[in-house]
């Protein structure tokens, strides 16, 4: 008996459609979102992750209903984030079927928001998502999708937030996204060592030995991706088959 | 066939209420003790913290309700933390007694590994089970906890259990109670298998 690695597709949306980027820009249209997760709910999925990039405050109500429609089509858990700010936008997407918030620069301006999340869903429903950057030496933490600097080193910050209440670290190399030349080995493996929860690898993935490597050498609880699943570069079936028969635990068949 | 669901405001109960759905089944939430009386089959979903869970019961007068329910035959399935306030303390919040339905303390899971227990493991049938029946040896569901009914002493009410830092109990049964330390409504289509065992066995 052992806890198999996840294996996570990530929806980007603009609170309605999935888009995708590359660095976090350049958007285009991938398709809608509750279609998609029913198709990955059947394939093998172990969990999903909705993102509202776009994140503006007018567009709240439609990215919860995005939630609500997608959940509906889910038989696995869902982690809902983007523009998260306060407890009433994190109930908000609870309410509508998400069992997991995110938070990331929400996190990072009011540390605290943490600890009331932890205390009103519990900490298994609160996922940090870092955003890091290397700096040469080690890792910055990055907000407004990449674009700025905090000057919070990305170690401490997860050791302190999971201090505060969160029970996950969703992991995003800012380096590797959208580069599609593998996970970020080393930055994954310092967080998951410097961390008692799980970590979620992000950033960067394309072929099935990202994904054997990401488990093997980065220590990665679970791994996440966004484009290669929607444009079926990579198949959830192929992949843990793969990841299978190499002796990395998954949930396989499923 | 109508579930009952306690409802103590917290956590996410759609999930569990569509996969209901999806079986077939009606539910519909409950948080009075008058309404605990008439259900056929009761549902104790569980997320978050035991205290609150504990609070909430006492504080909307539901415990004797949960209990005379039980002992007058009702089924009632028990999940995660629902399944925890089935034995009679928690080392979450010691200072709250349990339902105490069956023996045995509820512990922390060792710090060892990583916690939460959060994902995807594997469960071992340990013996005939209504519950589990058709689920096959190895079967993967979703766990989210860090709190756990140990396997140590032996616990006679186990069905199943899985081992993560510790060997802990996934599932019990005690006559007309059911409990499942995992989420069947995450866990795809083994989850919902589970559940339809349970509204079969309900009926």
């Amino acid at each position: 008996m052992t806890l198999a690695r996840r294996i996570i597709p990530c929806l980007d949306t603009d609170g309605e459609r999935v888009v995708k980027g590359v660095n976090f820009t350049r958007l285009r249209d991938a398709g809608d979102p509750a279609e998609l997760a029913a198709r990955y709910n059947a394939e093998g999925a172990d969990e999903l992750v909705v993102l509202d990039i776009a994140a503006s405050r007018d567009r709240r109500p439609t990215f919860v209903e995005t939630i609500r429609r997608t959940a509906a089509e889910l038989s696995i858990p869902l982690t809902a984030g983007g523009g998260i700010r306060n407890l009433a936008d994190a109930c908000a997407v609870i309410d509508a079927g998400a069992d997991k918030v995110t938070v990331n620069t929400a996190a990072v301006l009011r540390p605290q928001i943490l600890a009331e999340l932890a205390g009103e869903f519990g900490s298994q429903a609160v996922v940090l998502a870092i955003d890091a950057k290397s700096t040469g030496s080690d890792w910055q933490v990055m907000t407004r999708g990449g674009r700025d600097a905090t000057g919070l080193n990305a170690l401490d910050w997860a050791q302190r937030a999971v201090q505060l209440g969160a029970g996950e670290i969703l992991l995003t190399s800012v380096d590797r996204d959208g580069t599609q030349s593998g996970f970020d080995v080393p930055l994954t493996a310092a967080i998951s060592r410097a961390v008692h929860v799980p970590v979620i690898a992000s950033g960067g993935a394309k072929l099935p030995a990202h994904f054997a490597e990401i488990f093997d050498q980065g220590l990665a609880d679970a791994a996440l991706a966004a484009s290669i699943f929607h444009d079926g570069v990579q198949s959830l079936r192929g992949l843990k088959q793969y990841l299978s028969e190499r002796g990395i635990p998954v949930r396989w068949p499923c | 066939m109508k579930f009952t669901l306690i409802d103590y405001g917290a956590g996410n109960m759609a999930s569990l209420e569509r996969a209901l759905r999806r079986l077939g089944a009606e539910s519909e939430r409950v948080s009075r003790p008058e309404q605990i009386l008439s259900a056929r089959a009761l549902l104790l979903p569980g997320v978050g913290h035991y205290a609150a869970l504990i609070r909430a019961l006492d504080g909307r007068d539901l415990r004797s309700a949960l209990l005379d329910a039980i002992r007058r035959g009702v089924p009632l399935l028990g999940i995660c933390l629902g399944l925890q306030v089935l034995f009679q303390s928690s080392e979450e919040a010691p200072e709250l007694g349990g339902l105490g339905l069956l023996r045995g303390a509820v512990r922390a899971l060792p710090a060892c590994a990583k916690l939460p227990h959060m994902g995807w493991n594997q469960i071992c049938v340990e013996r005939e089970s209504r519950l589990l029946a058709g689920i096959a040896p190895g079967t993967h569901f979703y766990f989210a906890h860090s709190y756990a009914a140990l396997a140590v002493p032996a616990c006679p009410e186990m069905t199943a259990q899985c081992v993560y830092a510790a060997p802990f109990i996934a599932a019990v049964e005690l006559g007309n109670l059911f409990g499942v330390q995992f989420h069947p409504e995450k866990s795809g289509a083994a989850g919902e298998r589970v559940l339809r065992n349970y509204m079969e066995l309900a009926a």
